[in-house]
């Protein structure tokens, strides 16, 4: 392990007085992520103010040969933020301005560290708002979208970051400034460094589309005796044609922690709820409620609620937005996992999650974004029983092998982080992985950006094409492989 | 063993090229036929192991854009790649071969009431097609573009390893996303085996709204006097007030139009502007903005069907030659792609203007005026000097922030001009190829920077 002795000397000479911080106790503070299972004190943190900054801690990580993370609000899920205690965290909280506003051309420009929220915030009195919605909106961070390529409820018909960030100003891993655009022909290197997890630079700088807010909205909560009614539903509602702006699902679990949490009113009884939400022009929505009722009706609902007002809007959405924090009331300890199936095999998915159920003797309380097939299974247990936090563990990485076997992915939004790399082969050959390195190699050949995510054997990039040399350390000692 | 006896080795159909099987003036010595992932990759490695350039085609509708090849030996012909393995309708989403035709695969999908919402504005494009040249066409301000759409693709690399991204859920964020990287690559990085897309329901109506600007521009002669006091006679320039106005309570309509788009054929006459609606209660939506646009355009109205021009590039004929004759792969199309931000509507279409006049107004415009991407045609037989004047004028008065590409000129004016003009990550994209593609034997030279 490099000493950081000098480079944190060097670090404080580039920046702020108080931009560097190497007070244990402090550096404890930034530990971990939203998935505080996986914890590291990092070895120095950076709090830069400017791009300029940022690139000069890069490059004096570059120099000396120190890997780095990039580090937002901190709520990502994944363990893409989780330091690395011979290394830099890079915390770009105090990069938060908005830096122009410009609704003739619908489109923002901030620093990584504005909140997702505040941009819709800025804009919603003129009429515009930023699409993507994660559930953490109100504190996770648009640098961390972009690392992540955060999506949320209305994804399905608005689409994730990617759709919506027009251009990105980077630091890349050598430390120089560039600027990604889809005006730019060519390789859309923009949508490949969005979701790349930290792994190809840092965002300094995004501009984001707004979009226009529709001009209704109707918010529709159905409740079904059982999940297979509501299931229906939401494949009956996608074969008439509609795409709603989300179609989100609960079962009796996750609505019983849902009560107990925050008391959200929905029918007694209920043994799954659906939550529909239709937007645009009020012509078209006012003709797909026409639809989306009748399919719930149709489908065995025995109660459909539709909001009247932003209120009872709010009231519907908080129990499901609640959900996971929720199911704290209910159980000791969980994990929330993230795992993506064709909506078709939606069925057959739960199913075999309720298998798993009953072979561990695990419950699972089952919250998804049924239009898009993204279920986040909360798996609970009691951390006190010996033996059930590897049980549940174990239930855990079984329902990501259910997604994989049923055609869908082990991520839906959560990211691979440090959290999932072990499952990445379970999705992608060794020649699928080792290409994708290819793009990493021409980024970061040196593997400094957020070392050990994503991949869960790092490609060594050797020199620059047409150089070689002899085996590399790290393979000689078994630690990697060359390709 | 010789190449030629390698490539036929590989049980993978080999013919010797002929005149028609020319890239951009280039011509290969073989043309492979494979039909799957596999018999490319076979292709792939005997082109490695003989140190043989390859050039990837589907519809051959492009073939002519981009920079010549440095060198092309083998032209890898995916047209036999045309099935779509798999359409699950329920899921929204279709995995379709590379050599499928758009065509092709809208009728597929519209047995199933869906399609892929991208309007390729050239017929007989295939997916590989316009993947790698990144074409889109009206409802991109809608639904994206075909990056947008793209949700997995399996690739295979100039060493013949075949490698897939993605997947066939909309919603995956595990791993690097390789189909962005390959959209727009001009087949430089890998070569395109098939692409999974999202799809979306065939809207349930469409109508359009239409209406004339007799002149887009209007120039004015007037005098300016500067800080000394002396007086010049200038020319003023204004968008037409019509346009001004309507374009942008088109796009931020609460009515969500799918597509705005412009037609202007010659720089000297009249444009036409069209707005699609679709979904439900299209035709209701598609009043109230003929109400909208009506009060700016008096002889705006609702059609069900698009006007003849729409969802297609621009063609210029040569002086004297019949309609029809200016573009497609006859080696003289000369087409143009703008892009600019919204608000600079009035220098768009001023540089438009201007640069027209380079040619002496044989000029036609056409594209997005929300979405903001523009095509123009130059006829077949402009003057090269002039199509590399007519480029630089457009870009001079397009703007800092504005990008103008030459998609296809014949070779005489391509070597007087720079096709791509800036490009803002050039370096990274040459690293990116330096990795994917270490001894440039994947369409050498094709794109900017000798890539």
């Amino acid at each position: 392990m490099p000493e950081l002795g000098p480079l944190t000397e060097r670090l404080a000479a580039a920046l702020p007085p108080d931009a560097v911080v190497t007070d244990p106790v402090r550096l404890r503070t930034y530990e971990c992520d939203g998935l505080t299972h996986h914890r590291a004190t990092p070895g120095v943190v950076v709090l830069p103010e400017t791009a300029e900054q940022v690139a000069a801690v890069v490059r004096l990580c570059a120099e000396h040969g120190v890997p780095f993370v990039a580090r937002g609000s901190g709520t990502g899920l994944s363990g893409g933020a989780l330091p690395r205690t011979d290394g830099v965290l890079i915390v770009t909280s105090r990069m938060r301005r908005i830096v122009e506003i410009d609704i003739p051309n619908r489109r923002a420009v901030v620093e990584p560290g504005v909140t997702n929220l505040a941009i819709t915030e800025a804009v919603r009195d003129q009429g515009y708002y930023y699409a993507p919605d994660p559930s953490s909106q109100q504190v996770c961070s648009i640098g961390g979208n972009v690392a992540e390529n955060s999506g949320g409820a209305h994804c399905l018909k608005y689409g994730f970051t990617v759709n919506h960030v027009l251009a990105a100003e980077i630091v890349t891993p050598d430390g120089d400034i560039v600027e990604l655009s889809a005006m730019d022909p060519g390789y859309d290197l923009l949508g490949a460094f969005i979701g790349s997890e930290g792994t190809l630079g840092i965002a300094t700088r995004i501009t984001v589309r707004l979009s226009r807010a529709p001009e209704a909205v109707t918010t529709v909560l159905a409740a079904f005796t059982g999940i297979e009614a509501g299931g229906r539903a939401v494949s009956a509602i996608i074969a008439a044609g509609v795409v709603p702006a989300a179609i989100e699902m609960m079962d009796a679990l996750a609505i019983e922690a849902a009560e107990a949490a925050v008391h959200c009113r929905y029918p007694a009884g209920a043994g799954a709820v659906l939550v529909v939400e239709l937007d645009g022009p009020r012509a078209e929505v006012e003709h797909q409620f026409a639809a989306v009722e009748r399919i719930c009706h149709d489908s065995g609902a025995f109660e459909i609620r539709v909001a009247a007002s932003a209120e009872e809007r709010a009231a519907i959405w908080k129990g499901r937005k609640s959900a996971f924090a929720a199911v704290g009331r209910i159980s000791p300890a969980y994990i929330v996992q993230d795992g993506v199936v064709p909506r078709t095999a939606l069925p057959r998915v739960l199913a075999g999650i309720d298998r798993l159920q009953e072979e561990y003797g695990i419950r699972v309380a089952n919250v998804f974004h049924a239009g898009d097939g993204n279920l986040h299974p909360l798996v609970l247990f009691d951390d006190s029983v010996p033996g059930e936090a590897e049980r549940a563990e174990t239930v855990s990485g079984r329902i990501l092998d259910l997604c994989v076997e049923h055609g869908g992915s082990i991520t839906g939004e959560h990211g691979v982080g440090v959290d999932k790399a072990r499952y990445m082969p379970r999705m992608f050959t060794d020649d699928d992985l080792g290409t994708m390195q290819l793009l990493r190699c021409a980024f970061d050949p040196r593997g400094l950006a957020n070392p050990g995510k994503i991949f869960p054997t790092p490609r060594l990039c050797g020199e620059a094409p047409g150089v070689r040399k002899g085996a590399h350390p790290l393979v000689e000692a078994g630690l990697a492989e060359q390709f | 063993m010789d190449a030629r006896d390698a490539l036929e080795a590989t049980g993978v159909a080999v013919r010797v090229a002929g005149d028609e099987d020319e890239v951009a003036g280039v011509r290969p010595r073989w043309v492979a036929l494979p039909e799957s992932a596999e018999e490319i990759a076979a292709v792939m490695r005997v082109c490695a192991a003989h140190d043989l350039a390859a050039v990837a085609t589907g519809g051959g509708t492009k073939l002519h854009w981009g920079a010549p090849p440095k060198r092309c030996d083998v032209l890898v012909d995916l047209c036999c790649m045309n099935r779509v393995p798999e359409h699950a309708a329920d899921d929204l989403v279709v995995r379709a071969q590379a050599g499928v035709t758009v065509e092709a695969l809208a009728r597929a999908l519209a047995e199933g009431g869906q399609e892929l919402a991208l309007d390729v504005p050239v017929p007989g494009s295939t997916i590989g097609g316009l993947l790698a040249t990144g074409i889109a066409g009206p409802r991109a301000f809608r639904h994206g573009t075909a990056r947008d759409l793209l949700i997995g693709v399996t690739v295979v690399l100039a060493d013949g390893t075949i490698a897939k991204s993605g997947g066939k859920v909309v919603k995956n964020v595990a791993g690097y996303d390789l189909g962005k990287l390959f959209t727009g690559s001009y087949g430089t990085l890998g070569i395109i085996a098939d692409a999974t897309f999202r799809l979306h329901p065939l809207p349930a109506a469409r109508a359009w709204v239409t209406a004339t600007v007799e002149r887009p521009v209007t120039e004015t002669p007037g005098t300016w006097t500067d800080e000394d006091g002396l007086t010049f006679e200038t020319l003023r320039t204004d968008l037409a007030g019509s346009l001004a106005t309507m374009v942008p309570a088109v796009t931020e309509s609460p009515l969500e139009p799918s597509a705005v788009e412009m037609d202007w054929p010659d720089a000297e006459g009249p444009c036409t502007v069209a707005v699609l609606v679709e979904g439900a209660a299209a035709a209701e939506r598609a009043k109230a903005l003929c109400a909208l646009m009506g009060g700016a355009l008096s002889d705006a109205q609702v059609t069900e069907e698009p006007p003849p021009w729409w969802g297609r590039l621009p063609e210029l004929p040569a002086r004297g030659g019949p309609p029809g004759t200016g573009g497609g792969g006859d080696g003289g199309e000369i087409l143009l792609e703008l892009r600019n931000a919204p608000s600079r509507l009035a220098e768009t279409l001023f540089g438009f203007l201007d640069a027209a006049r380079v040619t002496g107004f044989r000029a036609a415009l056409r594209g997005s005026l929300a979405a903001h991407v523009l095509h123009v045609a130059l006829p077949p037989d402009t003057d090269p000097a002039l199509v590399a004047g007519f480029t630089s004028q457009l870009r001079a008065g397009l703007g800092e922030e504005a990008r103008v590409v030459v998609l296809a000129a014949p070779a005489e004016a391509a070597r007087r001009l720079d096709r791509w003009g800036h490009v803002g990550a050039l370096p990274l994209m040459r690293r990116v190829k330096e990795r994917f593609d270490p001894d440039r034997r994947l369409s050498p030279g094709r794109f900017a920077g000798g890539i």
